[in-house]
């Protein structure tokens, strides 16, 4: 029932008692019966209570069996369904009467429109058996009404109320008719796979999914006439009844079906691929996307089957010789046809024996080459995406697949070129890329498109090739890419990190042309700026981690040029061991620690910390800052935990800032002489409360139990802000409100977190809980005291770890920051500065990261990229690309301004989305809630500031 | 029984000037009317004394349908209706009917001009001739008279080429023209819904062949180009004015945007500029792609690909040069390969097909000397590359075509005979219906099996309807009961009652009766009362009437009695029923009941008899 928010709480309460009478009212009045609908339409509008709908829809009835007008019958049905929806109502009590206009009705929308009635009653009553028989019964009455309409909606109806194996315990049939019905309901609903309207056809077809979503089991029988309906004349029969051949080879995929015109016999879902690859040259798109999706999800095919799909010669191949042998010798040679691609082989050739079978329908083959080629590249795309998903189980057809997939890299639509590029990428642990397949791939490196340039280089990390020969290949083309697109420098070391790392065999026999030395001659040591001659270094040294003996060959500049780049850019540089230097300093580092023992010491730290039982005890300052330090330092060397000990760092940093702040003795002096204690105290409060924002919002992966205890931490600071308050101003109004205000914090946080209240025990809330009702009725001052008692006292919630967390990292790339030359504009125009940086572990990146940007003067703009700046390079891990635009008036000379990204979050975000809350919200009504406590919002910035040198100048005039 | 007749005045078994003749429901109509590129003489044109020997064709055809305008389907056009003499409708698409008259233009040009033929159309014929023509669009059912409809469907091939459905009653007849059953780079694929015509005329160019991925072929051409181009030698392709060339120049002008490329790529001709014109404009003909982008940029409006002036062939560097003709048999292509065929590095690339005696044909088979005119030779040294651009359907698109119209038989046509026997063995086997393939001038008959059709008065077919059984058996006929009329060339079934009103007749009644004799000494009314009140006690839960005239009534059931004249105790019964009491037995709940009544009342009587008699 459209429910309008905007309609204010208490008019609803004022027009409760008169909802009813001053329908019948209306409705009275109405002299005819385009008013009567007005008066219903307009009544429509307005959301009626749960406890008047019973009388509303009583009005409604009486109204119903007086009314002559088809319309406005059929308005009230509607009526009917849609208050029957209304939370709250049993709609138990409207059945009879919902039957009983059923039975007296005679024209056919308004049957049908009850029968939908009856749909929305059936659904709401799904805990009696009873009245879903009665509504059976009904449905399956008027399953013979000449309209198509009625028989629609009877068929929906039973598809969504048939029953499944629930005994009809108080019938006396026992179980055992129930079971009858089941198996009268799939036959009754069969009957009409071959009603003479295809809108019937549709409805009967998409019932019986709706019986197999509800986990009824369909028989087998009903594939065959699933199977005779994928060639019926209308688009929309065929393709639910894709569907339902789907549905029904995951049922029974081992059955054994007869192949027709021969006594041969086949897999069940081997002939449901078959029967559904010919509807990828279907003549309707709609099912031809419908068909390429399906035949992604079949898993269990055979393989000499989906590798048909590949080969579009199928007249002869698709015959089954009698024996196996034969036909495996047959699969692949086709003789017969032509291939179009040289000149005059077209003549015809002897026919093959056509004494076979023919195992497949014939144009079901090469239902992917068709689908690849198909006109709409909704198809294309469908298509590519099935190749991958049965390419990712079964790595032979991986193999086969591979040029078809190359093959799409030269799409019309971008889109379409991505995604291949992206299947092709997924699928590439099981391949290896001969020397032509990885040359057509190649080429695709000068692509003019950015997005098409990076998805190959991602595509390369994870290729496997077999000859030094492809290295050679891929690494000049790739050179030749960076000589091109100068920008895509990083992707293309990166790049070539892989490759090298992933081929240290091939690469050794390139070591000497690649560095160019010679075992006489010293030759000229290269420029150690050129990007290129850093790509072939990335190369060689990840290739030289796994191969001691090349270093061998390395010149003595390469070797000061590896100092040089370990340094500089060491995420591309991996340690290496080398001669004469013995062990590198780095190696030793990251050798000892597995990252097992550095969980074990993460974990044992925390429950060091756990053993502090209050924040006064002594040396308890001393062991949390240890432990921070601690952490901070693990969370440096092991990058798998840096998300989970920084998070711990953090808290433990909020709980040892709160620990201080309490322990100062400014406590038990007067307040005129602690102001200066008191303002250190206050900016501790403030910073503890900036830190709970960073936890819950920067960290992904916590769980409401962490949520809880962040808030908590939240709480405790906002006590001792309101306890300072209380210290520091002398009018009690603001004190009152802030009282006030503390205690609804408390509440919401009770109603938030009530599943985890049980884990807060001897916490801070805990205690305040216990004290609610004397808190909330008690003097500001002597609650502020009870505040600080209970604070004081209050022990260290202990945190626990969970599973994966991790810390919303940014890098900005570009601009990198270290550009001499100023960007000149003129003042008051605008100047673009692109802008792009990697997220990781940031969720929903569109709407919450901005883009800051600080001129020297303080000012600062906070830009919002685009949605479609965005992209997902792969999971947890963002792209954003945009431009920024600038401005400012003149300056006189060149200066930096700084630009980050930040983190926006707002907490009435979590407060809804979190679990308990959300369902709570809605299902009160709107009135009963307090109102939403303001909603803090705020920006964490969470990327390393860049700067950037711009040069406003004035105008020329 | 009705027959479908076709003959092929051209394409039969063959390729080249397509001109086919069918005569359908009394309908005569002629479909395409192209000439022949390989002859020169008469041969050029279809034979159009086969319909009739002198006078004007106008009153043998009814209609004559152009399917694309490339001029073996539509190069005899002129000829026909100015010369021979036609003036009846000529209908074509939108975009046939703008390209066609440039073509012909050209066409007459070359024969006129540059070979000097007399007794040839003049430019004031083609346009005389193009203002008979009709155009069509998609989809769009034209009523060329009460009884023949002309539908026309996406035939892909090139742009503006279309299939056509004719239809009279429920005859009908596809021809596909040319068609393309993969989509390229600037049209869709051929579409036909399933409208299961008596005849489906196909084309079977590539009867014998099963192309490779499209993908395939476009990513080969391109490497093959753009390995030439970096090589630095120059690429020559030939090609014909319009619609290959078009395909050729999007993919390669995509390509070219995509990598980056800087060589310059020349298009020769001018004809092409107005060609291209109609191309920006019939947007609607193309694929999605272009259809989708063209807001933002008409794919047709080329960025890479200039003007070709004679001048440039002589130019240093790389260059790709698009020329006409296709064939290499005349024309800026063929100057162009000579200058350029003595340099390896060069390349031409075919990308279609090659009639015999052309140079495109003898390079294709691997002929590398050319005797030229005036017996000087020529050195074939650059590379020769064929690569299947045509855009016709292959052996698989004619059989994903012939699945979805679903014809009951099929005629091949513009192919040649060795290779449509194959296909039409593929055919048969397949989806076992007959295949036709007329040679030139021979006919092939088709009989169809018209479903004749009927009006029905609502109310009749309600009533029927009630009485019937449960929905839903779509599929078992059903009798019913009614009278048909024939009335005026329409056929109506109406009830009965309707009928004897319209008619003007009286019903007649038609009864049955029979005789029972019995022995029984009572008065004729007592005896009657006696059987009245033994049926009364018999039958219940029936009406049962003793009528002051005699009778006893049973439902509609008479009864009367009489005694024999010269024996008065034995009694006649007569019982008479009407012939609707029997014959509703069959289907009518009530009736069958009544069967029943007369049965119970025989058996009554019989009784009575054996009572009377005991008496």
């Amino acid at each position: 029932f459209p429910r309008s928010e905007e309609a204010p709480a208490k008019k609803l309460r004022l027009s409760k008692p008169s909802k009813s009478a001053a329908l019948h009212i209306d409705l009275c009045k109405a002299t005819n019966s385009t008013d009567a609908l007005q008066y219903l339409l307009h009544f429509a509008r307005k959301p009626v209570e749960v406890e008047s709908v019973e009388g509303v829809v009583r009005i409604l009835l009486e109204h119903y069996y007086k009314e002559t007008d088809n319309s406005v019958r059929l308005k009230i049905a509607s009526l009917l369904g849609l208050l029957s929806k209304t939370q709250g109502f049993s709609p138990d009590c409207i059945v009879d009467d919902a039957i009983n206009t059923l039975n007296n009705e005679k024209s056919h929308q308004v049957l049908a429109q009850l029968l939908d009635t009856l749909l929305v009653i059936g659904t709401q009553l799904p805990e009696s058996p009873t009245v879903r028989q009665r509504l059976i019964e009904m449905a399956c009455k008027h399953l013979s009404d000449t309209y198509f309409g009625v028989r629609n909606k009877c068929l929906k109806l039973l598809g969504c109320l048939g029953m499944a194996d629930t005994p009809l315990t108080k019938d006396n049939d026992g179980p055992g008719a129930s079971l009858g019905l089941l198996r009268d309901i799939q036959s009754i609903i069969s009957d009409f796979f071959g009603d003479q309207d295809p809108r019937v056809r549709t409805a009967a077809i998409k019932a019986m999914l709706q019986l197999h979503e509800r986990r009824i089991k369909i028989h087998e029988i009903i594939y065959d006439q699933a199977c005779r309906l994928l060639s019926d004349d209308y688009e929309q029969v065929r393709s639910a009844a894709v569907q339902m051949v789907w549905v029904l080879s995951q049922l029974y995929p081992e059955s054994i079906v007869p192949i027709p015109s021969s006594n041969e016999e086949i897999r069940l879902v081997d002939d449901a691929f078959g029967k559904i690859s010919h509807m990828v040259s279907d003549g309707s798109w709609m099912v031809r996307v419908q068909a390429a999706k399906t035949l992604g999800s079949m898993l269990q095919v055979s393989h000499h089957f989906l590798e048909q799909t590949l080969d579009k010669k199928l007249m002869s191949d698709l015959r089954r010789k009698r024996t196996a042998h034969e036909r495996a010798k047959e699969l692949f040679t086709s003789g017969e046809f032509s291939s179009g691609r040289k000149w005059a082989d077209d003549a015809p050739k002897e026919k093959l024996d056509t004494n076979t079978v023919n195992l497949i329908a014939s144009g079901a083959c090469g239902a992917f080459v068709h689908g690849l080629e198909d006109e709409m590249f909704e198809v294309r795309i469908a298509a590519v995406e099935a190749l991958s998903q049965l390419a990712r189980s079964s790595a032979s057809f991986a193999e086969k697949c591979l040029d078809f997939l190359v093959d799409m890299f030269n799409d019309e639509i971008e889109e379409v070129r991505l995604q291949s590029i992206h299947v092709l990428r997924e699928i590439s642990t099981h391949i290896t890329l001969r020397e032509d397949q990885l040359d057509t791939v190649l080429a695709v490196l000068e692509d003019s498109s950015r997005d098409i340039r990076e998805a190959l280089h991602e595509l390369i990390c994870y290729t496997n090739v077999s000859t030094k020969e492809c290295i050679q290949l891929a690494l000049l083309e790739l050179l030749k890419n960076l000589n091109k697109y100068p920008t895509d420098r990083n992707s293309v070391w990166k790049c070539l990190k892989f490759l090298g790392s992933r081929h240290p065999t091939l690469v050794l026999p390139l070591v000497p042309e690649l560095l160019s030395t010679h075992p006489y001659f010293d030759t000229p040591e290269p420029d150690m700026d050129d990007p290129a001659y850093i790509a072939v270094l990335v190369l060689v040294f990840n290739a030289a981690k796994s191969c001691p003996t090349m270093p061998a060959l390395f010149s003595d500049h390469t070797f000061r040029h590896y100092a040089y780049l370990r340094d500089s850019l060491s995420h591309l540089v991996p340690p290496l061991r080398l001669p004469g230097n013995g062990l590198d300093l780095v190696d030793s580092r990251c050798g000892s620690g597995s990252v097992e023992s550095a969980q074990l010491f993460l974990q044992q730290s925390l429950n060091r910390v756990s053993t502090i039982q209050n924040l006064e005890a002594p040396g308890a300052q001393d062991l949390l800052n240890f432990t921070i330090r601690d952490l901070q330092r693990l969370g440096e060397l092991q990058t798998e935990l840096a998300g989970a000990a920084d998070f711990c760092a953090t808290y433990l940093r909020c709980q040892l800032l709160l620990m201080k702040a309490l322990q100062e003795k400014l406590w038990n002096m007067a307040v005129p002489l602690c102001l200066k204690q008191n303002v250190t105290a206050t900016a501790a409060a403030q910073q503890i409360l900036e830190e709970t924002y960073k936890l819950e919002f920067l960290y992904s992966g916590l769980e409401s139990r962490q949520v809880a205890t962040i808030h908590h931490v939240r709480l405790q600071a906002k006590a001792l802000q309101l306890i300072l308050t209380a210290r520091t101003r002398q009018g009690l109004d603001p004190l009152i409100s802030s009282c006030e205000k503390f205690l609804q914090d408390i509440e919401s946080f009770q109603r938030l977190f009530v599943a985890e209240l049980p884990h807060l025990q001897d916490s801070f809330v805990d205690k305040l809980l216990e004290l609610m009702p004397r808190l909330s009725s008690c003097k500001p001052v002597e609650m502020v005291k009870i505040l600080l008692a209970t604070l004081r006292l209050s022990g260290l919630l202990q945190l626990r770890l969970p599973e994966q967390i991790h810390r919303a990292t940014a890098t900005i790339i570009e601009p990198t920051g270290e550009s001499d030359n100023p960007l000149r504009f003129t003042t008051g125009l605008v100047v673009a500065l692109d802008i792009d940086a990697t997220l990781e572990h940031v969720q929903d990146p569109q709407n919450t990261v901005k883009v800051q940007v600080l001129y020297p003067d303080g000012q600062s703009h906070v830009i919002h990229p685009k949605p479609s700046d965005f992209r997902k390079p792969g999971p947890d891990r963002h792209r954003l690309i945009t431009q920024v635009y600038l401005s400012h008036t003149a300056w006189t000379e060149p200066s930096q301004i700084e630009v980050r990204l930040l983190l926006a979050y707002s907490s009435s975000s979590t407060s809804l989305s979190s679990s308990s809350a959300s369902k709570l919200g809605w299902s009160d009504s709107i009135d009963s809630l307090p109102p939403p406590e303001a909603a803090v919002e705020g920006t964490i910035p969470f990327s390393k500031p860049v700067k950037v040198y711009i040069m406003p100048k004035p105008a020329r005039r | 029984m009705p027959e479908i007749k076709v003959t092929p005045l051209g394409a039969g078994q063959d390729v080249g000037r397509s001109c086919i003749l069918v005569s359908i429901g009394g309908k005569n109509i002629m479909l395409d009317c192209g000439m022949h590129m390989g002859y020169n003489d008469d041969r050029r044109f279809p034979d159009f004394s086969y319909i009739t020997q002198n006078g004007r064709l106008t009153e043998f055809l009814d209609c004559v349908i152009i399917s694309h305008f490339h001029l073996d389907h539509c190069g005899a056009l002129p000829f026909m209706s100015e010369m021979v003499g036609y003036d009846g409708p000529i209908y074509m698409t939108h975009p046939t009917k703008a390209i066609c008259p440039i073509l012909l233009e050209d066409f007459r040009k070359i024969t006129v001009d540059k070979k000097g033929e007399t007794n040839f159309f003049t430019s004031q014929m083609i346009k005389d001739c193009m203002k008979k023509v009709v155009p069509l669009n998609l989809h769009q059912t034209v009523q060329v008279d009460d009884e023949l409809e002309i539908k026309a469907y996406y035939a892909g091939h090139v742009l503006g080429a279309a299939m056509v459905q004719i239809k009279v009653g429920s005859e009908s007849v596809v021809y596909t023209g040319d068609y393309n059953m993969t989509p390229d780079r600037h049209l869709g694929a051929a579409w036909i819904d399933k409208c299961r015509p008596d005849i489906l005329i196909s084309e079977s160019t590539y009867a014998t062949t099963i192309r490779d991925s499209k993908r395939c072929r476009e990513r080969d051409f391109l490497k093959k180009v753009h390995e030439s181009i970096e090589r630095g030698g120059k690429v020559l392709i030939p090609v014909f004015a319009l619609g290959r060339a078009q395909e050729l120049c999007i993919l390669l002008e995509t390509f070219w945007e995509r990598m980056n490329l800087k060589a310059p790529i020349y298009f020769s001709t001018g004809l092409t500029e107005k060609a291209n014109h109609y191309y920006k404009l019939f947007i609607t003909w193309t694929n999605q792609k272009i259809r989708k982008t063209f807001v933002q940029r008409n794919m047709f409006e080329f960025k890479h690909i200039k003007a070709f002036d004679r001048s440039y062939a002589d130019n240093p560097g790389p260059m790709v040069v698009f020329a006409t003709p296709g064939m290499l048999h005349a024309g800026q292509s063929l100057q162009i390969f000579k200058k350029w065929a003595g340099n390896e590095k060069n390349m031409v690339i075919m990308p279609g097909y090659c009639v015999q005696g052309t140079i495109g044909h003898k390079i294709l088979n691997g002929q590398r000397k050319l005797e030229m005119e005036g017996r000087s030779t020529l050195d074939v040294k650059l590379q020769v590359e064929y690569m299947s651009f045509s855009a016709h359907a292959d052996a698989k698109g004619i059989m994903q075509l012939i699945r979805m119209a679903e014809p009951r038989n099929m005629l091949l046509v513009h192919g040649e005979a060795v290779k449509m026997e194959f296909l039409k063995g593929k055919i048969e086997q397949e989806f076992s219906i007959d295949c036709h393939m007329p040679a030139n001038g021979e006919t092939a008959t088709v009989t169809t099996n018209p479903s004749v059709p009927v009006d029905i008065s609502l109310n009749l077919l309600k009533r029927e309807m009630a009485l019937g059984g449960p929905l839903p058996d779509p599929k078992k006929p059903r009798t019913m009961h009614g009278t048909l009329i024939m009335k005026e060339n329409s056929l109506k079934l109406v009830s009965s009652e309707q009928a004897l009103k319209e008619l003007g007749l009286n019903e007649h009644q038609l009864r049955f009766t029979c005789r029972v004799q019995l022995q029984d000494p009572h008065s004729d009314p007592d005896t009657l009362n006696r059987i009245y009140t033994h049926l009364k006690s018999v039958l219940k839960g029936y009406t049962i009437q003793h009528l002051p005239d005699g009778t006893v009534m049973v439902e509609s059931i008479v009864i009367k009695v009489s005694s024999s004249a010269e024996d008065t105790s034995t009694k006649v019964l007569l019982l008479s029923w009407s012939y609707q009491v029997k014959h509703f037995y069959f289907y009518n709940v009530i009736s069958s009941n009544t069967r029943a009544v007369k049965r119970l009342i025989l058996i009554a009587i019989n009784r009575q008899i054996s009572i009377v008699n005991h008496d």
